[in-house]
């Protein structure tokens, strides 16, 4: 019988975790590399539409964002459900437009002044006359690279509702 | 004397709880942005006083009305068919052989009715006020789609590639100096090929 009382008194050994701190901080750095602050909170409802010939927009640096859209529900008291521009966290009209992209401008070093492009993040139900009156105003402070920002996928998605 | 062994372990059973709590921090905080859509350009503001006389048929137009209905060329039309109708209009090559216009690249139908080369085609947009913005990307997505299909056919054709691939490597900041050398080369030659002109009017108000 000594045979078999000899297993028992060898319990299962527990199993080292000496390598978790390991796996974890490789996530951590993984996290860290792609992790993006928010600068600011988004006001307005923001659901892009999808397209699929889009261009990545490569340097966060050289990127001015404008968002368009009808302001999210705690807001709509006091603003409206009419889609409205939000520029860095306040709600704007179109004519603001144009200090703000100056005002953006200065504060880039002065190589990237000139290639500075300005994201539109517009929600898929505006309409048309804001951006073409935010399109007017880039025109006179002379920010001419737009991208209008999308989802990837299948523009024609964007035709059922 | 003390007795003297080895230190005692520091004991690391915690730090998986500390690299824990970064961890959810950083998750917690991430958005991974959507950053990529359609690149344009604006027209600059300039007092024409000469505007250039551009023949009717070297202009393609395109209507959208409030509810999103198209009318290219002046006939209703689908969205749908709208990047094939665009891509015929581009690459159509209308004139004649031996003028200076004439296109050899062109594999469209060399209607004489139609543009007469890619450097003289015009694309114009028109847009209501109350059109939906989602319309309007779908359009310029295909446009944009047009332009992109005919510019990988002429780069398929003189370097093997796609002309999307090679702009990607172009703007990538990985690709070393040398290879950027030669790939703006390219990309600049095939945009030359099929240069984007394209037009928006200022959008009519009202009906």
């Amino acid at each position: 019988m000594s045979k078999f009382n000899k297993k028992k008194d060898g319990d299962v050994p527990a199993v080292s975790t000496a390598s978790l701190p390991d796996i974890v901080f490789m996530l951590l750095f993984f996290f860290m590399t792609v992790t993006v602050m928010k600068d600011t909170s988004v006001k307005v409802q923001n659901e892009l539409p999808k397209a699929n010939e889009i261009k990545k927009l490569e340097k966060k640096d050289r990127v001015i964002t404008i968002y368009v859209g009808a302001p999210t529900e705690e807001y709509q008291k006091i603003f409206g459900t009419e889609a409205k521009i939000q520029l860095n966290d306040k709600f704007s009209s179109p004519s603001e437009v144009g200090p703000y992209i100056l005002q953006e401008r200065t504060k880039k070093s002065e190589d990237l002044q000139d290639v500075l492009t300005t994201s539109l993040k517009v929600d898929r139900n505006a309409n048309m006359g804001i951006i073409s009156d935010i399109k007017e105003e880039l025109r006179k402070v002379n920010a001419l690279k737009v991208n209008y920002t999308t989802y990837e996928g299948i523009a024609f998605d964007n035709l059922k509702n | 004397m003390p007795r003297r062994g080895a230190p005692p372990e520091v004991n690391a059973g915690s730090m998986a709880d500390i690299a824990f709590l970064l961890l959810i921090f950083f998750l917690v905080t991430t958005t991974i942005e959507t950053d990529a859509g359609l690149d344009r350009m604006l027209p600059p503001i300039e007092d024409v006083t000469d505007p250039p006389i551009i023949k009717q048929k070297n202009i393609f137009t395109v209507n959208i009305n409030k509810s999103g209905q198209l009318l290219v060329e002046d006939e209703i039309s689908d969205i749908k068919k709208l990047r094939e109708q665009a891509m015929a209009f581009l690459d159509n090559g209308g004139a004649a052989k031996g003028s200076e216009d004439y296109c050899s690249y062109c594999k469209g139908k060399r209607d004489e009715t139609s543009s007469d080369n890619p450097d003289k085609a015009i694309i114009s947009l028109k847009n209501d006020r109350e059109t939906k913005y989602d319309i309007y990307i779908t359009v310029q997505n295909e446009i944009v789609g047009a332009y992109n299909e005919l510019r990988n056919r002429e780069a398929q054709r003189l370097y093997k590639t796609n002309f999307t691939d090679m702009e990607a490597e172009y703007l990538n900041p990985e690709t070393s100096p040398e290879k950027k050398e030669v790939l703006k080369e390219r990309v600049k030659k095939i945009q030359e090929l099929f240069p984007q002109k394209f037009s928006e009017a200022e959008t009519s108000s009202g009906n």
